[in-house]
């Protein structure tokens, strides 16, 4: 008769190592996801010619509108870009993988902090990609190595704020499809601001909008440190949106994770 | 020796009703199967068992380490569900992989435990395939193997052949025969009755969030009684149904009490299969008094 032994208890890794692990799993699932892929890459090109050749030509016949809109599609292809994060969570919950890392010896709550990690490098690639494309359409930004560092730490800080909200519409989703859905908002979002016209062309009742909705503070900071227009109070409005939306959004996905099962 | 798993009096609710009211059972090692039809609380019970739910009331423990100490008990259980819970977007060998790296692998080991479990499971030829093309039956397959990719002392199967076809069904079952002689105790919940009294040493009847009946196979089928004797025309159809205690007595007895029109009918005897007993005590707490009262 086989002799039955029990087999020693596994250990599991650490919190770090397993975050490490899940890093580069989204990664992974990031490249593989065709579709994804190539909409974070066609978005911000085909945004930027549109915008340049399209509009840029009746809005200001000089070509300067180029350096006004930059800034804007940076931050709507960012924004749409880590909106994706949503369907990423919400696949993991909808096969049931969350379930499994759930019961494995390691802090479950990692397999979120993979997604965010991906979701903030990856984007942070198509704002490089965007920057490059409007380089070589002829902007030409005058910021200090300090001013870039800024613009980038805005558009990172925004990246992040808008994956915390996604990752917890991703949790609470009851679809991949509809998680996908409510992507679109980002994607139309920025138009209801300063990203592609200045608020004081629009109706009064949209400027009222659009001059108190997070996206203008943000837009403002980024378009003062990379082109030197004024940056005002926006500087410190758009951090404090930023900052806010990733704590009550950490907040949500914090009280939400712990019972979010597939049953 | 500490029993495997000891579960005593688990209750679980929601708002709108009791799933697992009062569930209490023990299993010393092997297989073994809790059979329910669909709702009657099995994966309720095994997302108690496993740390994903909390009980409301009741106690358990997993090789002696009470549910409560949830990281512990995490050491010493896997779990494949009834929806594969692999990762579409890898490959098989990278989900076994993330798998391995979780459980404190390094990269260099991971790989060839991955390589292992490959060979094992006799996926060589779609290690390198992304998941989401791969068949339902492999795929789950694959989700097995993650669940091995360091032996557990208990492995929790959630319903693991719902929707597959006889053949990946007979493969996972060969699977799970294997790992339960290698020393590691099975807990599989299943609406199959072939498939409990193809691998369980024990099989409990969860019916209402309540075990109604425990035992092997063969006990269980014992409670609806001895042989039948069932009366047909000559086409097959079924006119008359009695039952006996199995004896030659309680067949002449039985024949006795036919009447005399009866003597062109065919004669056949069954004996009761495990279907009998199952749909006997799974239907007995909803239409007991409905047949009292026809009776």
């Amino acid at each position: 008769m086989t002799t039955l032994t029990a087999p020693p208890a596994r250990r599991g890794a650490g919190a770090l190592r397993a975050a490490g692990v899940f890093v580069e799993r989204s990664l992974r699932q990031n490249l593989r996801d065709g579709e994804a892929l190539l909409m974070a890459v066609l978005l911000p090109v085909l945004l930027m010619l549109v915008f340049t050749y399209v509009f840029g030509g009746a809005i200001d016949p000089t070509g300067a509108y180029l350096s006004y809109v930059v800034p804007g599609i940076i931050l709507t292809c960012a924004g749409f870009g880590a909106s994706g994060v949503a369907v990423s969570v919400n696949r993991d919950v909808t096969t049931g993988a969350i379930n499994r890392f759930r019961t494995m010896p390691i802090a479950g709550a990692t397999v979120l902090v993979g997604h965010v990690v991906a979701s903030l490098l990856r984007n942070l690639v198509a704002t490089g990609l965007v920057i490059g494309v409007g380089v070589a359409l002829g902007f030409r930004p005058d910021a200090t190595p300090l001013e870039w560092v800024g613009a980038v730490g805005v558009v990172g800080l925004y990246i992040l704020a808008i994956t915390a909200l996604f990752a917890f519409i991703g949790l609470v989703a009851g679809s991949p499809e509809s998680a996908n859905g409510y992507g679109f908002l980002l994607l139309f979002l920025p138009y209801a601001s300063s990203a592609f016209v200045p608020v004081e062309t629009m109706p009064s009742w949209l400027r009222g909008f659009s001059e108190h909705q997070p996206i203008t503070p943000v837009i403002e900071t980024i378009r003062g440190l990379l082109t030197g227009t004024e940056i005002g109070t926006a500087g410190p409005l758009a951090l404090v949106w930023c900052v806010g939306v990733v704590l009550v959004a950490g907040l949500l996905v914090a009280l939400t994770f712990p019972r979010r099962l597939r049953r | 020796m500490t029993p495997a798993i000891e579960v005593d009096s688990i209750r679980k609710s929601y708002a709108s009703a009791v799933v697992l009211d009062g569930v209490s059972l023990t299993v010393p090692s092997g297989v073994y199967a809790l059979l329910g039809p669909n709702g009657a609380g099995k994966t309720t019970f095994v997302n108690v068992l496993t740390t994903l739910l909390r009980p409301d009331g009741g106690t358990a423990r997993i090789c002696g380490v009470p549910l409560s100490q949830r990281r512990t008990v995490r050491r010493l259980i896997s779990v494949t569900g009834q929806f594969a819970a692999v990762d579409e977007l890898l490959t098989v060998t990278e989900n076994l992989v993330v798998v391995a790296r979780l459980l404190g692998l390094d990269a260099a080991r991971a790989r060839s435990r991955a390589a292992e479990l490959v060979e094992a499971f006799d996926l060589g030829a779609v290690a390198h395939t992304l998941v989401r093309t791969l068949s339902g039956g492999t795929a789950r397959r694959v989700d097995l193997a993650m669940s091995l990719v360091q032996r557990p002392a208990v492995l929790f199967l959630d319903e693991p052949t719902t929707g597959l076809d006889p053949a990946s069904r007979r493969r996972l079952w060969a699977d799970v025969r294997e790992l339960a002689t290698a020393g590691t105790t099975v807990l599989l919940t299943t609406q199959y009755l072939e498939e409990a009294e193809a691998l369980a040493d024990r099989i409990g009847v969860l019916a209402g969030g309540r075990i109604v009946a425990e035992g092997t196979a063969a006990e269980l089928t014992a409670v609806v009684g001895g042989e039948e004797v069932v009366l047909t025309e000559a086409d097959g159809t079924e006119v008359r149904t009695l039952t006996t205690d199995g004896t030659v007595a309680g067949l002449a007895a039985a024949l006795d009490r036919l009447e005399p029109d009866t003597a062109a009918l065919h004669v056949q005897l069954r004996r009761p299969t495990l279907e009998d007993a199952f749909t006997a005590l799974t239907q007995h707490r909803t239409t007991s008094t409905e047949k009292e009262v026809a009776a």
